[in-house]
């Protein structure tokens, strides 16, 4: 297990990593990578434990990034638990590059599904969840929706079922960064009130910090220790979190930093790294 | 008669269940109608009612074929593949095993009418990377498909009717995928049927014979990946090209006939389908007489193209 500040050290150089390769790809989408990378750092390093080695194993915990714009944050996880090469990572959304722009199962099985068309993840989820159940595998299945994407109508579909079929095995993150391509949430199409609607729909939920080591932990645990019921965790991000130009700017849902941009953000990511370790 | 495709699968899927513990089945509130219910009475821990939601039910299904199962994920046609771009993504994209249920094919539904006839359903499966697209014509060759469709790599979208049809193949029929049927001799003309046309273009031979037209009927239970060779193969020796389908002649069996013709072989093609329009209400009976699918209609067609 690795430390909280352990953990932040390794996000806050993932984060250079993400900035690096959605730079290099000249575009991307670094605002919720950057929102989502704290979250995919203690699920890969502390829960799941992927390694080369366990990668297919019938009886591993599967993680599924259902807003798979947000793929450069799992590109940089793979690369530096060495499933991919740093090189790979760098040929981001390269012509004949397995680091596709968006998840592509084909290419690179180890995003478990191919995402990238919203709201289609957490049935994908559901559906690993309930093979498990009936093998009597005891593998969890963790997937990650983002704010917007929930406004999807194929989300409510799978909200429904996952309690009728008492998936205690599902763990769906929110990366709520409370912005999507056109605005906030709030005014593109509001979700809230979010944690009455999911309590409604039979999920057991817990509402955290989405940068905080400790309440990652602790509803994970939640999770674990939750029977007959799939889990919820809305999880409180920051748009763009860790470069100050990015934070809540909706501006960088899906645009690539320049040179001079990406130096600048670079700077402030490595003085975060001194500070913070 | 024989019995209708559905029930012929709805049965095969229920044997095939005791000897392939890998097979789950999913419905979306149909499993009276698509005929999984059959499958549903034996293995209640492998059958999932999904309620209405047939997108949901279609990413379930590719999670569970991400998981080493055998999916199939049942419907009416319209409903299930008007879900398309959860298909191409959940389905096709990640080359998932799932097999999806098209059942009530066409207009040959009847009384219910236009919404709730796949009309369009084989061109957009037709379309999609990975998927193949099959439709048998009588139960025997539905028992056939879907015993294959076990072992197959990749997606399938099967497609089914609600009605009866006539029982064509004896019970030793071997199904061989990809690969067309031929079911008469004749150098006069060639008709490609698929599904619930295939007994209506074997009785307008008959009827045709009579009037001494040698028709060729070959039954296309695959539609893609489509037999190019026996299609080339029988312009060459027939010249005029018919095709017949319950469907728009917009992207089905009619414009995978033309493609691989109008690449290899040019030839005169007249394709029988619905002439790009919807459905409406009326008796199976009625409506294929009013749109041509009928044997009677069907022989007027080709004797009129002959001419």
């Amino acid at each position: 297990m690795y430390t909280y500040k352990e953990l932040q050290r390794i996000s806050n150089e993932l984060r250079i990593d993400i900035i690096k390769a959605i730079s290099r790809a000249k575009s991307g989408h670094p605002g919720g990578s950057l929102s989502a990378i704290d979250i995919l750092t203690y699920l890969f390093f502390n829960e799941i434990k992927r390694t080369k080695e366990n990668a297919f194993d019938p009886n591993r915990d599967r993680f599924i990034l259902s807003k798979g714009h947000g793929v450069p944050a799992l590109y940089a996880v793979f690369a530096r638990i060495g499933l991919i090469s740093y090189e790979e990572l760098m040929n981001l959304r390269v012509l004949g590059s397995r680091t596709q722009g968006h998840p592509s199962y084909t290419d690179l099985p180890y995003v478990e599904a191919s995402t990238g068309s919203l709201g289609q993840g957490l049935s994908i989820a559901i559906g690993i969840a309930l093979a498990g159940k009936i093998d009597k595998r005891n593998y969890n299945v963790y997937c990650m929706v983002g704010d917007g994407e929930i406004q999807e109508g194929q989300i409510w579909e799978a909200l429904l079922s996952a309690p009728k079929f008492k998936l205690d095995n599902l763990c769906v993150f929110l990366d709520y960064n409370k912005s999507q391509i056109d605005g906030y949430i709030k005014d593109v199409m509001n979700i809230e009130p979010i944690k009455e609607k999911l309590i409604a729909f039979n999920w057991n939920v817990n509402e955290i910090d989405g940068h905080d080591f400790q309440q990652i932990e602790n509803a994970i645990s939640n999770f674990k220790s939750t029977k007959e019921k799939p889990t919820f965790i809305i999880a409180h991000t920051i748009k763009g979190k860790g470069v100050s130009f990015m934070e809540d700017n909706v501006e960088w849902h899906g645009k690539a930093p320049n040179e001079k941009e990406t130096e600048l953000a670079l700077m402030e990511l490595k003085k975060l790294l001194e500070t913070n370790g | 008669m024989g019995k209708s495709t559905r029930l012929a699968f709805g049965e095969t899927i229920a044997q095939l269940g005791e000897v392939n513990e890998n097979i789950v089945v999913l419905d979306a509130d149909l499993s009276k109608s698509t005929m999984s219910n059959l499958f549903a009475k034996k293995f209640p821990d492998r059958f999932f009612e999904m309620g209405i939601q047939e997108a949901n039910m279609i990413g379930v299904s590719a999670g569970l074929a991400l998981s080493g199962k055998i999916p199939f994920a049942c419907s009416f046609a319209c409903f299930i593949t008007g879900r398309y771009d959860t298909i191409r993504v959940s389905i096709a994209y990640n080359k998932t095993n799932v097999r999806i249920i098209g059942t009530h094919a066409g207009i040959g539904i009847g009384e219910d009418g236009t919404t709730q006839m796949g009309l369009e359903d084989v061109s957009l499966m037709r379309s999609l990377p990975n998927f193949s697209v099959c439709q048998p014509c009588d139960e025997v060759e539905t028992r056939e498909l879907i015993k294959y469709s076990i072992n197959h790599q990749g997606p399938m979208y099967i497609r089914l009717t609600r009605q009866n049809l006539d029982k064509i193949f004896d019970d030793d029929y071997k199904f061989q995928f990809g690969k067309g049927v031929q079911l008469t001799e004749g150098n006069d003309a060639v008709i490609f049927a698929t599904g619930a046309l295939v007994s209506e273009a074997l009785k307008a031979s008959k009827i045709l014979k009579d009037r001494g037209i040698k028709l060729r009927v070959i039954n296309i239970h695959t539609i893609k990946p489509i037999d190019k060779e026996l299609i080339i193969q029988s312009a060459k020796e027939c010249g005029l090209v018919f095709t017949a389908e319950d469907h728009n002649i917009i992207g089905g069996l009619g414009s995978a006939v033309a493609e691989v013709l109008s690449e290899n072989y040019p030839a005169k093609i007249v394709r029988i389908g619905l002439p790009d329009c919807f459905g409406e209400s009326g008796t199976p009976e009625a409506l294929y007489k009013k749109f041509g699918f009928d044997s009677e209609n069907l022989a007027k067609t080709i004797e009129r193209n002959l001419n």
